[in-house]
């Protein structure tokens, strides 16, 4: 079939380019003196994070200071980025302790399933993003790095309090 | 300092030409800073009509914002294509540059200064042929685009570089003539004679409404500014003639653009805003010359170029690109003809006036003001109605258009009927 062409039926007779002009110059000034700007300022003020950001890894510590984890190995396992290296190791009590927790943010997709699966709530995804770092090694966190941050850690979405509250 | 001359500077040479290159030196040092602070008055008028803040962290407010661009752009690589013409791709923005810059040399931008050695008037060259030099030196710029278009050996480059040859020599001409009747008015070329007579006549945006319009949009599409910015135009030509420029030839035909506004800026203030006359007194253009008259006319001539160069902005941020049709269509059967018949209207006139006993002063600026409303009114009721930007279908015959129609109506009927009998219909 042949190709046709829409003809737009414009009402060419009511269309004014020089009045359109003239209201678009006046829409235009008014946002030029309207005071209200929609830019955050970003590092003097930032916005604020949603309960629920899944940012960078934070390792909860019990009231000695220690990690909490028991190297279980459930969060290696469930892990679909295959980041996170546990090495686990026992002491004298027979308590599980992580001889070796890296986690390679990196790799990392950033899903939160190390922290839902976690039987202990000691690792989590953390409410944060400034992450520069100057090599690309200082993006592989140690157990000591993990334990050592201090910002929020994420809210998970439970299914028995869909709002959160 | 010895007792102030009233003689002019050029009858002592020696004073003249220690004047005139001190004048060189200073005006151009205060014209290219104007330029790059331009460039920061862009992205801020940008910001602010898109509710942004604009560039605001180097120097308080941003103000060194042109000073990092200039450095970032010296810092970076240069690169020219392999397969270009590379003596006239580095002689392109050279000739871009420098065309921006001359035509400012004939612009009168305060009353005379006196000095102990004679009265300095205020613009670099005060040339007898004034306005012509400057129309003879805007139309080398486009030399500098179609050059760099041609040179870069880049099909997008050709094609912008094409498009702005095609659009300047379109718009030089609506230009040229829509100047004629101010040259008309004032009796002379010079741009001193044309702010003389607008002290003593009013102002030829009053005398010359018309003309004013037609120089306003010739002037636009002159310095390839929105909606007339069809030869860089982002989205259809990558970054039309300067797609292969890098680094600070790049820098040159930016500052170019911006020298280009700055320059027809000053003009349009010259021939239809007075120039550096202040309004409502005439102290600033009777008596003798002084330094303070210098500085307020220097200031009511800065207030009226900036006026101009604020609306370009504003201009650009709020209406988009003409179609090149629609491009070409305004410049050759609206401004052109418009302003043939206005330099005709505006002769007899002034004609019938002279042979009437009616010289300067308010009753011609009167007659012509309510002349010009009447011309205007009349334009903006015939053209102003589909025809000033018109719709693609508007060159086709009324015949050809209701062909297309029908075909098109024949057509959908068909595929509804074809969806129908195969039970596809929507």
């Amino acid at each position: 079939m042949a190709i046709t062409v829409k003809v737009m039926d414009r009402p060419v007779e009511q269309v004014s380019y020089v009045r359109a002009t003239l209201s678009g110059l006046a829409h235009t000034f008014r946002h030029l003196v309207d005071p209200h700007k929609v830019t955050t300022q970003y590092p003097e003020e930032t916005e604020a994070l949603s309960k629920r950001w899944r940012g960078t890894h934070r390792m909860l510590t019990n009231e000695e200071g220690k990690a909490k984890c028991v190297a279980c190995g459930l969060c290696p396992t469930v892990c679909p980025a295959n980041c996170i290296k546990l090495v686990p190791g026992e002491d004298e009590e027979g308590n599980r302790f992580p001889l070796v927790f890296e986690i390679d943010e990196f790799r990392c997709i950033f899903c939160g399933y190390c922290q839902e699966v976690c039987p202990e709530e000691a690792i989590h995804v953390g409410r944060h993003y400034e992450n520069a770092e100057y090599s690309r090694d200082g993006f592989v966190y140690d157990l000591e790095r993990l334990t050592a941050q201090t910002h929020p850690v994420c809210e998970m979405w439970d299914p028995a309090d869909p709002d959160g509250e | 300092m010895g007792p102030m001359l009233l003689t002019p500077i050029s009858d002592n040479p020696t004073a003249f030409a220690i004047t005139s290159a001190i004048k060189v030196l200073v005006f151009f040092g205060v014209y290219l800073v104007t330029v790059a602070l331009l460039t920061l008055a862009e992205r801020k008028v940008s910001a602010w009509i898109q509710d942004r803040h604009g560039p605001n962290r180097a120097g308080p407010g941003g103000l060194l914002q042109p000073a990092a661009d200039g450095l970032k752009n010296f810092m970076k690589e240069e690169l020219s294509p392999g397969a270009g013409n590379s003596v006239l791709f580095t002689l392109a923005p050279a000739i871009a540059f420098c065309t921006a810059l001359v035509s400012w040399a004939v612009i009168p931008f305060a009353a005379p200064l006196p000095t102990p050695w004679g009265v300095m008037s205020f613009s670099i060259a005060q040339l007898p042929v004034g306005f012509i030099f400057t129309l003879a030196i805007s139309s080398l710029g486009v030399y500098g685009i179609t050059i760099a278009g041609w040179s870069s050996n880049n099909k997008y480059s050709l094609l912008g570089g094409l498009r702005s040859s095609a659009q300047m020599i379109s718009y030089e001409i609506a230009m040229g003539l829509s100047i004629i009747p101010v040259l008309l008015l004032a009796g002379n070329v010079t741009m001193d004679a044309i702010v003389k007579q607008q002290t003593s006549g009013g102002w030829n945006v009053l005398n010359l409404s018309v003309a004013f319009l037609t120089f306003l949009i010739s002037a636009f599409a002159e310095t390839n500014r929105l909606p007339f910015d069809l030869p860089e135009a982002e989205s259809e030509l990558v970054a039309g003639y300067h797609t292969e420029y890098s680094s600070m030839k790049f820098s040159m035909f930016f500052i170019a653009e911006y020298a280009n506004m700055l320059t027809t800026s000053g003009m349009m203030a010259t021939l239809f805003l007075g120039g550096w006359d202040i309004p409502f007194t005439s102290w600033d253009n009777t008596g003798d010359p002084s330094v303070l008259k210098t500085l307020l006319t220097l200031l009511s001539f800065a207030l009226k170029a900036g006026f101009f160069l604020f609306l370009y902005m504003w201009i650009r941020w709020t209406l988009p690109r003409f179609r090149y049709d629609q491009l070409m269509s305004l410049g050759w059967k609206f401004l052109l003809p418009l302003s043939l018949g206005y330099i005709v209207l505006i002769a007899t006139v002034l004609l019938v006036l002279q042979s009437l006993g009616v010289h300067r002063g308010i009753l011609q600026t009167g007659i012509l003001f309510v002349l010009n409303l009447a011309v205007l009114l009349l334009v903006f009721r015939i053209f102003d109605r589909g025809r000033l930007v018109s719709p693609t279908t508007s060159r086709m015959s009324t015949s050809a258009l209701l062909r297309l129609k029908m075909q098109d109506r024949a057509a959908s009927t068909l595929v509804a009927s074809m969806q129908a009998e195969s039970g596809l219909g929507d």
